[in-house]
């Protein structure tokens, strides 16, 4: 097969092409969704924070497990940020960045934790953490709120100002993105993830380290929910305690469109950033279409399902010509 | 779901060597009915106010939509699938009650077009679950966005809450003399039917053994498919049923109502002892389990403790749930571990 065929084929591809098809529709319809300045970096910005938490979303779901605490880490970590600013006046903004990482990854490690040795199915430890997380963040805020004048200006320019016309958050997300899609299919670790998701019964008597590789998952997801938090922060410059509040699905959603198995095993995670950056594409089309935006849920409900559907179609189309080689 | 995989913990059977009395009395629904007690005697004794009849009747007034949904979530999650749609059929309802019946019609054809509304969305999940086989967390997960975005989509921000009065004051009041809501009959006929269904009939048992092994049931002539696919239409009559009592109970029809419910009620069945890998679970441990939230929610607020602990209490009772099974079981073959070296082989566990 040529390397144009083999692009073509690719799952992704189908994916980056309806994205594409939003745009130039949309754009044809109104020329500033694209054109006018605004538009060019919000259609890369707004995306950017939720590409991060559905990358980490990916590597969890590829090892056949599922993160639900994500948008609850995604609201702690963001308060955190604020009250860091506060708390410590003339804290280095990078320092931070740090911080959020760290306490994502701390959040995801008690999911990890939990999962990977007391062998308790992930859907149900991270439902409870979306809770406990949620309420521990509630307890905290109060009724308070961070405000842009909390937080220094450089850290908030960050999330507002571009570096030749790409804005610095999107240019963060997309480094973090071929890391992890560079890492995943290169390295022998990433390489188990799948081994892991595809039959993790075979993984460990292959004598791979499930638990170890479970948690390592656990903790990268909690940590780029972490960076998230803190990239929320600087982007809307105002928190509250229910910042990110059902993020879950949407990081879900993200990755199941773009083509990652939810029984584990396949998908990458270039599929689920292109799925992050088309549900919110769509949301923002949407109103300038003409659609009434409260439509909005619905149209990424139609989307998810027809995205599984298509794998399921594909799935049966391959396994129908393995079938056929074989008894040739 | 379908699949057990390594990481599963071993399933606990019951061990019939043991007498009847520690068969009954030592089961996690047990354990969860026992808390249920301590914490009502608890709660009774010392929170100021909570034996009081009006916080039994506000306590039953706020459950019965989870403890409706619960029902039928126990049957799905038995089998080993999930329905994470629910909330949003009770949104849809919502939604189809109040436009029908802000465009003229009487609450018993509107209510009634709303449960249909609701078994349609059953059959929407059980048709992609069953008939193209997808798995029924990912299709949930999508017809949760669609369903919530077709109720939002229709009223938009608007509510509707010009409901005859007599429709309202019936959702929330009482039955004669008693502190208990009217609307406890219902629940207490569907729970008997539901009981019944998945207890003592030929369907019942052949949804755990679904849910044991998928493959086994079918090849023992369970009709694996079709009995999913019931299950699932079951869980979008009941859901547009709680969908109904929500809005009258609260006088409004919104397209967010009872956003996130979906959580609580799974919260709820897995705390009543359901496991999530199928097979095992009763509806006994299930109401058990959403008293027992609904209670300490209760308790908790009268102590003028705030929903965010909790929410955080709920979620530790979730995680601590799964997790004291998963150490029982590590203890019991420690324990057979043990006996091995000792001495005499103990009697073939399973």
């Amino acid at each position: 097969m040529t390397r144009l065929g083999h692009l073509l084929k690719q799952r992704e591809t189908g994916i980056a092409l309806a994205l594409i098809l939003v745009v130039v529709f949309t754009t044809a319809k109104n020329p500033a969704f694209l054109f006018s300045s605004d538009g060019w970096r919000d259609l890369l910005l707004t995306p950017s924070i939720l590409m991060l938490v559905a990358v980490g979303q990916a590597i969890v779901i590829i090892t056949r497990n599922v993160d639900l605490s994500v948008g609850s880490v995604v609201g702690l970590t963001a308060y955190l940020t604020g009250r860091v600013f506060i708390d410590l006046p003339g804290v280095p903004w990078p320092l931070v960045f740090v911080i959020g990482l760290v306490a994502g990854g701390l959040l995801g490690l008690i999911n990890g934790a939990l999962v990977a040795f007391a062998k308790v199915p992930a859907l149900v430890i991270t439902l409870g953490t979306l809770y406990i997380y949620r309420g521990i963040n509630v307890m905290w805020t109060g009724s308070d709120r961070i405000n842009s004048s909390d937080m220094p200006r450089e850290f908030l320019a960050l999330g507002t100002q571009s570096l030749l016309g790409i804005p610095y958050l999107t240019i963060i997300a997309l480094v973090v993105l071929v890391i992890a899609g560079w890492y995943l299919r290169t390295q022998r670790a990433g390489r188990e993830f799948y081994a892991i998701g595809s039959d993790p019964a075979a993984a460990h008597l292959y004598g791979l380290k499930v638990t170890q590789r479970v948690l390592t998952a656990f903790v990268v997801c909690g940590a780029l929910a972490g960076l998230a938090g803190v990239l929320y922060a600087a982007r809307y410059g105002t928190v509250n305690s229910q910042a990110g509040s059902g993020w879950e699905l949407d990081a879900v959603g993200a990755a199941v469109i773009g083509g990652v198995a939810i029984f584990g095993g396949s998908g990458t995670v270039w599929g689920a950033a292109i799925g992050a950056y088309l549900l919110l594409t769509i949301n923002r089309a949407l109103p300038v279409i003409g659609v009434q935006d409260f439509w909005q849920r619905a149209v990424v409900g139609v989307l998810i399902l027809g995205a599984i559907v298509l794998d399921r179609v594909l799935a049966v189309r391959q396994s129908r010509r393995l079938t056929e080689a074989r008894d040739r | 779901m379908t699949q057990a995989t390594a990481s599963a913990p071993t399933r606990v059977y019951k061990d019939y060597a043991r007498p009847l009395w520690r068969r009954l009395l030592l089961t996690r629904e047990a354990a969860i009915i026992a808390l249920l007690v301590i914490v009502y005697v608890v709660a009774a004794l010392s929170v100021r106010n909570f034996a009081a009849p009006i916080t039994i009747t506000y306590l039953l007034l706020d459950v019965a939509a989870i403890l409706f949904i619960a029902l039928p979530m126990t049957l799905i999650i038995i089998t080993g699938e999930i329905d994470l749609s629910v909330a949003s059929i009770v949104g849809l309802s919502s939604v189809t009650l109040g436009t029908l019946h802000q465009a003229g019609l009487p609450i018993e054809a509107a209510g009634t077009v709303a449960i249909l509304v609701g078994i349609v969305a059953g059959a929407i999940n059980g048709f992609f679950i069953t008939v193209v086989g997808l798995p029924s967390l990912a299709v949930t997960i999508g017809t949760l966005a669609l369903f919530r975005g077709l109720a939002v989509g229709i009223l938009g921000t608007t509510a509707v809450t010009d409901f005859t009065e007599f429709w309202t004051d019936l959702a929330k009041s009482k039955i004669p003399g008693t502190p208990v809501p009217t609307v406890m009959i219902l629940f207490v006929v569907l729970a008997i039917v539901f009981a019944v269904l998945l207890h003592f009939t030929p369907f019942g048992r052949g949804i755990y053994a679904i849910g044991l092994s998928s493959e086994a049931a079918r090849f023992s002539g369970v009709k694996v498919e079709q009995t999913k696919f019931i299950l699932f239409v079951l869980s979008g009559a009941i859901s547009a049923l709680a969908g109904i009592y929500y809005t009258l109970r609260f006088g409004s029809a919104r397209g967010d109502n009872a956003t996130g419910l979906e959580l609580s009620v799974i919260a709820a069945v897995l705390l009543g002892g359901v496991s999530i890998f199928g097979g095992r679970g009763n509806i006994a441990g299930v109401i058990a389990g959403v008293l027992l939230i609904g209670i300490l929610g209760s308790a908790l607020r009268l102590a003028n403790v705030t929903s965010d602990v909790i929410n955080i209490i709920t979620g530790a009772l979730l995680v601590a749930s799964v997790v004291s099974t998963s150490v029982l079981a590590w203890i019991h073959r420690k324990r057979i571990g043990a006996g091995i070296k000792k001495g005499p082989p103990s009697p073939a566990q399973d």
